[in-house]
């Protein structure tokens, strides 16, 4: 019994999507970790929470709000209509859209650990070997924060894989478009069809088990951060 | 030539740096003084890892500080090196020395990179990664870190502070062969007597963020109203050089602007130049000339200063001797019964050497 088309199109759509958020998230977390890690401002602790955010709410909390944000009578929704690209609520690009903000916690943590690990003296150091500001952001801060990055990357996309809640409010079940593999998986459940259902499940468990694997072999620095 | 002036002036929390200085083009200028003194903040605001705002410092004819100007450290033409190595974990050695090197343009640069490692003794440490160095090893790749930046100013913040006593061992005779190569100031902070008195030219005092004192090492080991003169190690370092040995017994005659000493002999070659130590507690005075004695080093010498010593026992004494000064502590009781003051002659007896090398 191998997997149906409409199988491979969850998975596929489900990849899509972890590969596009967790993209999506590097360029946006790398410069918001950097920031928390080394500002000053009053106003660290509040965007640490807010951060933070999703790791204690239930995803259908954020769900919600998302869909009220993106719906044709939300300010969202409203704006990306009258730019003529309709409402985003129940189209892959929601989904992204739902994604970042839902993995956000879990890219911008490890990278802001790594970053705050570092501490002040080897950008001193650099400086006064003639290396200027980018100069030292590119040639020691992302070197030395590679097990933080790594594991930024491996996070995202596994939680964006495993992502059940929020895409249900956002997103429903439609084919090819929102339908990713753990809804797929509650589909056959939903039908009884456990043999199917069995074989997305055995094969995600067996993913998520080789890049942990394959993070920790690659990488015997790399903590993975309590969820 | 290169000469620092700096003039800094900031405040950290409760503790006030008000300071003026300056370093000769060449040679080692020690920065000395108690741990909260004020002697890393000097060098950071020098180097501008710290703002000072209002304060002043040029290089050369560089001016890197005044008014709104500041120029960022990585524009300033310093080698900076830390107490701890502080070596980039992620790059091999041969990766640590380029860093500055390559970040330095190729008509600019004053030092050759196999020079450099060759002074360090690095040639065979080039691939190791800075986990696989002694503590020892990671400093003398983070001095050839900094040199190969070709600086006009060599900072240096108790480089060997960190190291323990046999690693120092192994740093030191490079450090004093690179200090006789470099043609740049150098500022040396330490708070470790010995380190001063074997690496520095110059000293500078630093007490509570000002300056106490500064001047020729010598003059201020030996200013018997200086902190230094009162420490238990306290005593005289004086150049010399090596005028013969005497196989026969021994001995190692040393020529001294103030004389000749004598001591054991040294296995340093004839007309090497080098620091003699002479401790004050070794250094005991006599009205005449003594003949029937077992000290061989005799010298005449004239009192300049006297001072009480921190023991209520005990006096501090001065000496010029024909322009080299040695300090004596004798006994309060002795200087009464001899009946000794300012400017008077009398002959040091120095019952013990040693040669700093």
């Amino acid at each position: 019994m191998g997997l149906t088309e409409a199988d491979w199109q969850a998975v596929w759509l489900t990849l899509r999507l972890a590969t596009l958020t967790t993209l999506i998230l590097l360029v946006l977390a790398t410069p918001l970790a950097w920031w928390l890690a080394h500002t000053r401002s009053r106003l660290r602790h509040a965007i640490a929470a807010i951060v933070a955010l999703p790791l204690v709410l239930p995803p259908t909390v954020l769900g919600f709000y998302l869909l009220l944000l993106m719906g044709p009578n939300g300010p969202v929704g409203e704006l990306t209509q009258w730019l003529g690209i309709g409402t985003l609520a129940f189209t892959f690009t929601g989904l992204v859209i739902a994604s970042v903000l839902y993995s956000l916690p879990f890219a911008v943590q490890p990278l802001q650990n790594a970053f705050e690990s570092i501490g002040q003296r080897p950008f001193e150091v650099a400086a006064t070997l003639r290396a200027g500001p980018w100069d030292r952001f590119l040639s020691i801060a992302l070197p030395l924060a590679r097990p933080g990055l790594l594991t930024a990357c491996v996070l995202t996309f596994a939680h964006t894989i495993g992502e059940f809640g929020v895409i249900l409010m956002i997103g429903g079940n439609i084919p090819g478009e929102t339908k990713v593999l753990s809804i797929a998986i509650y589909d056959h459940v939903e039908t009884l069809e456990y043999g199917r259902a069995n074989l997305l499940a055995a094969g995600m468990l067996v993913f998520s088990f080789l890049v942990l694997l394959g993070v920790h072999l690659s990488n015997r620095r790399v903590r993975l951060y309590r969820l | 030539m290169n000469e620092l002036l700096a003039q800094i002036r900031t405040r950290l929390g409760a503790f006030e740096l008000d300071v003026e200085l300056s370093a000769p083009a060449q040679g080692v200028t020690a920065l000395f003084g108690r741990s909260g003194s004020g002697k890393t903040s000097l060098l950071r605001c020098i180097a501008g890892l710290q703002r000072a705002p209002g304060s002043r410092v040029q290089c050369g004819d560089e001016i890197w500080q005044q008014d709104a100007l500041f120029v960022p450290p990585h524009r300033r033409a310093i080698g900076y090196v830390f107490q701890e190595p502080s070596l980039f974990a992620h790059l091999t050695v041969r990766g640590n020395l380029e860093y500055g090197w390559k970040r330095v343009r190729p008509d600019e640069r004053r030092v050759r990179f196999e020079e450099v490692v060759a002074w360090l003794g690095l040639e065979a440490l080039l691939d190791r990664r800075p986990n696989q160095l002694s503590g020892g090893q990671r400093q003398r790749v983070a001095i050839g870190r900094a040199l190969l930046t070709s600086p006009r100013l060599l900072l240096m913040d108790e480089p060997l502070a960190s190291l323990d006593l046999e690693s120092k061992g192994e740093i030191l005779p490079y450090l004093e062969r690179l200090f006789a190569e470099l043609k740049m100031p150098v500022l040396y902070v330490s708070h470790a007597p010995a380190e001063v008195m074997r690496l520095a030219q110059r000293l500078i005092l630093l007490e509570e963020g000002k300056v106490r004192a500064a001047g020729e090492l010598n003059d201020l080991l030996t200013d018997p109203n200086l902190p230094l003169a009162h420490l238990d190690e306290a005593g005289a370092v004086i150049e010399a050089r090596v005028e013969e040995h005497d196989e026969e017994y021994h001995l190692t005659y040393l020529q001294t602007s103030g004389g000749r000493l004598t001591l054991s002999k040294s296995n340093l070659p004839v007309g090497a130049v080098s620091r003699v130590r002479v401790l004050a507690r070794d250094v005991s005075l006599t009205l005449t000339q003594p003949e029937q004695t077992s000290i061989s080093n005799i010298l005449p010498a004239r009192i300049v200063g006297i001072a009480e010593d921190r023991d209520p026992a005990q006096l501090l004494v001065q000496l010029d001797l024909a322009g080299s000064r040695l300090l004596s502590r004798i006994t309060r009781r002795s200087a009464a019964s001899l009946g000794i003051g300012v400017g008077m002659e009398v002959f040091a007896q120095v019952k013990s050497v040693a040669l700093m090398a």
